[in-house]
């Protein structure tokens, strides 16, 4: 008997690599992507395992940087069981081919924060769901009179910057993005702050002119949250934070869109990729009637009715919120920007990856990153199979 | 010597990649039992490996129980440039078939004593019981493996000094920048070449025409490394029509005149009796 190589090679398969799709063998090792001319020079190697794709494609997982709840579970509101509601939905997730994703807490009174944040704790993926990369604060610094769905009685100003902020949260261990506004008076000096300590900043929320969102991205912010989305429309005088697209800032912004078919025109979508393609991420921003079947539910303090898997306020035709996963954004976005498929999928997984700054490991399927991805079908995104660390997290049924 | 005249560089291929399964397949190959095959890299050897892919895919053909030595590979050029023999053998062999990486030979030209390499090389094939057939390509100037014009006919692996021809024709594979070409090269020697027991060389284009004219119609010359393997007693020249135009139309026919039989003998007669019914 030869030694176990502990390698495992994936074949007759497309995989996506450096922005392109090419015919080529997916090999992997403790939860890495290998390079296979290494192993056979080198250590003089063969696969102990060998995985037939039957033609499908493999793509890096899909990371979700903004998804608020899903499956019945609402991350800011069920603070009795956090944990249980977070790895429900970690583990749904797996189905939709994201295999990292942070959970996102929407504006909520301090208590909530102090109750919930502790209990978020980033978490490395596996078969009982997608890794957690860390919680995505959305509010409540941001601007009441951008607030969308946000509770105004809770919006704050960060008026002493990281000690306000700090206070409202309390432990910013868990935490990897904060979206505010950046026009409220103490924002520059928390985005600073903030970045110092590793933490993303994202615009959102806010009615910033388009030199306030540049400031803030000169603080170190680099992030902008559901673009066109509870912000300025586009205005030729003064763009706005929609403006940061096309400003001559030096570092790559990086704006989130809901691809959902609903809450951004098609065109809108053309207009964001076309200017700033490299900073497109696509978010699902789901909430937490996401993934339900159709009938009634009650949802946090809401009563919600589902049709056709659109979820409205009971009673009203009243959205409460996308309910698309990220693979359906990733297909919706492919059909309606009619880009590549190369694209759609890296604005889901590359992209985030980038704008987290973890596209060291993830990403991408490049020989030492973490053997983190998806075998899809190219025609439709419709996934077969979810891998996290080289391990298979989710099969779909062969029927 | 045999000289088979073939249509285009795609029957060559295809004409290649059989030859090579007969004599694999009639070797009957197993444990303690390898088939030892001599390899070449460029242009003219990829539809044959493309063929060959093709027969284990079909599982006409197994590499799981054959030993491979290539030919050559520049010195000090990272393995996963793609000029580099090790990665155009991984990309356009290897890593599509069943072979065991410690059965695939390739000389290392980042080793740290390149001489010590040499020596190991043929150590190895010789530890390997010899070379069943060498498979090779030429140079339009009739150089076999790295063995440019003048190499001595019974060289063995070695240290090479590359022609100021080869690097100029090799240039446009590093940006067209002369001083990216590699100056050295590791090579099998022509002698090392002329110990396999069977020897086929494939040659295709008008551009090598004047080669194979000067390995076939004339004398063994050092100026044109190839012309050696007259004197092998189990050589075979696979080539096509283009490459037949600086022969002499005598030449041509007369092999032509043979060729029906001497492909009906390497399809028939069992690859032993081969050395005495010529």
């Amino acid at each position: 008997m030869k030694p176990k190589s502990g390698l495992t090679r994936f074949h007759n398969c497309y995989i996506l690599r450096d922005s392109k799709i090419i015919k080529e063998d997916l090999w992997i090792r403790d939860g890495k992507i290998e390079n296979p001319e290494q192993v056979f020079y080198v250590e003089q190697l063969q696969a102990d395992l060998t995985v037939n794709c039957e033609g499908l494609l493999i793509a890096p997982g899909f990371i979700d940087i903004q998804i608020n709840g899903g499956w019945g579970v609402d991350f800011s509101y069920d603070s009795d069981n956090v944990k249980e509601g977070v790895r429900k939905v970690a583990k749904e997730l797996l189905a939709h081919g994201v295999t990292s994703f942070c959970p996102t807490m929407v504006t909520s009174d301090v208590e909530k924060y102090h109750k919930i944040l502790p209990l978020i704790k980033k978490a490395e993926g596996g078969k009982h769901g997608a890794t957690v990369l860390g919680v995505h604060l959305e509010g409540p610094f941001i601007n009441i009179a951008k607030k969308g769905a946000h509770m105004e009685e809770y919006i704050r100003t960060p008026d002493k910057g990281l000690q306000t902020i700090e206070e409202v949260y309390g432990s910013l261990d868990n935490v990897v993005i904060i979206t505010l506004a950046p026009e409220l008076p103490g924002a520059t000096a928390a985005i600073k702050e903030l970045t110092d300590l590793g933490i993303k900043v994202a615009l959102g929320h806010s009615t910033a002119s388009l030199a306030e969102g540049e400031k803030g991205v000169e603080c170190g912010a680099n992030l902008i949250t559901h673009l066109f989305n509870a912000m300025l429309p586009f205005h030729h005088r003064d763009p706005g934070l929609v403006g940061l697209l096309a400003s001559t800032t030096k570092n790559q912004v990086f704006y989130g869109i809901i691809s959902d078919g609903i809450h951004t025109h098609p065109a809108a979508l053309r207009i964001a990729s076309r200017t700033n393609p490299e900073g497109l991420v696509l978010v699902s921003d789901a909430v937490a009637s996401q993934g339900l079947a159709d009938g009634n539910y009650r949802i946090g303090p809401q009563l919600v009715t589902v049709e056709d898997g659109r979820a409205y306020v009971t009673g009203t035709k009243v959205l409460c919120g996308s309910t698309a996963a990220l693979d359906a954004c990733v297909a919706t976005f492919k059909q309606s920007l009619d880009c590549s498929i190369e694209y759609a999928l890296e604005a889901a997984s590359l992209h985030p990856a980038k704008a987290l700054g973890v596209d060291n490991k993830k990403g991408k399927l490049n020989f030492g990153f973490d053997a983190d991805f998806v075998i899809l079908n190219p025609e439709n995104f419709k996934i077969a199979s979810t891998w996290i660390a080289g391990e298979c997290v989710f099969e779909c049924d062969k029927k | 010597m045999r000289l088979i005249i073939l249509e285009d560089a795609g029957v060559v291929a295809d004409w290649a990649a059989r030859f090579v399964l007969q004599r694999i397949t009639q070797f009957a190959p197993g444990p303690g039992r390898h088939f030892v095959l001599g390899l070449p890299t460029g242009g003219t050897p990829l539809g044959m490996y493309r063929r060959l892919i093709d027969f284990y895919k079909e599982g006409r053909l197994s590499f799981k129980y054959v030993t491979t030595f290539n030919m050559d590979e520049y010195v000090g050029l990272p393995r996963d440039h793609p000029e580099s023999y090790h990665y155009y053998m991984w990309n356009e062999f290897f890593k599509h078939v069943d072979i065991d990486p410690g059965n695939a030979h390739v000389l290392d030209g980042n080793a740290a004593d390149l001489v010590a390499e040499c020596r190991r090389f043929e150590d190895l094939i010789a530890a390997a019981g010899g070379v069943h057939l060498f498979i090779g390509g030429i140079g339009p100037d009739g150089h076999i493996a790295f063995n440019e014009p003048g190499s001595s006919l019974v060289s063995r692996t070695r240290v090479k000094t590359l022609a100021y021809d080869t690097l100029e024709a090799n240039k446009r594979f590093f940006g067209n920048d002369i001083s990216k070409v590699p100056r050295q090269a590791l090579t099998v020697g022509v002698g090392t070449v002329m110990d396999a027991k069977e020897v086929m060389i494939l040659i295709t284009g008008v551009h090598k025409s004047l080669a194979l004219a000067k390995a076939v119609e004339e004398g063994v010359n050092h100026m044109w490394t190839v012309s050696a393997f007259q004197q092998h007693a189990q050589a075979l020249f696979v080539c096509d029509e283009d490459a037949t135009l600086e022969l002499r139309v005598k030449t041509v026919k007369y092999f032509k005149a043979l060729s029906e039989e001497h492909q009906k003998m390497i399809e028939g007669v069992p690859v032993d009796e081969q050395r005495v019914i010529h």
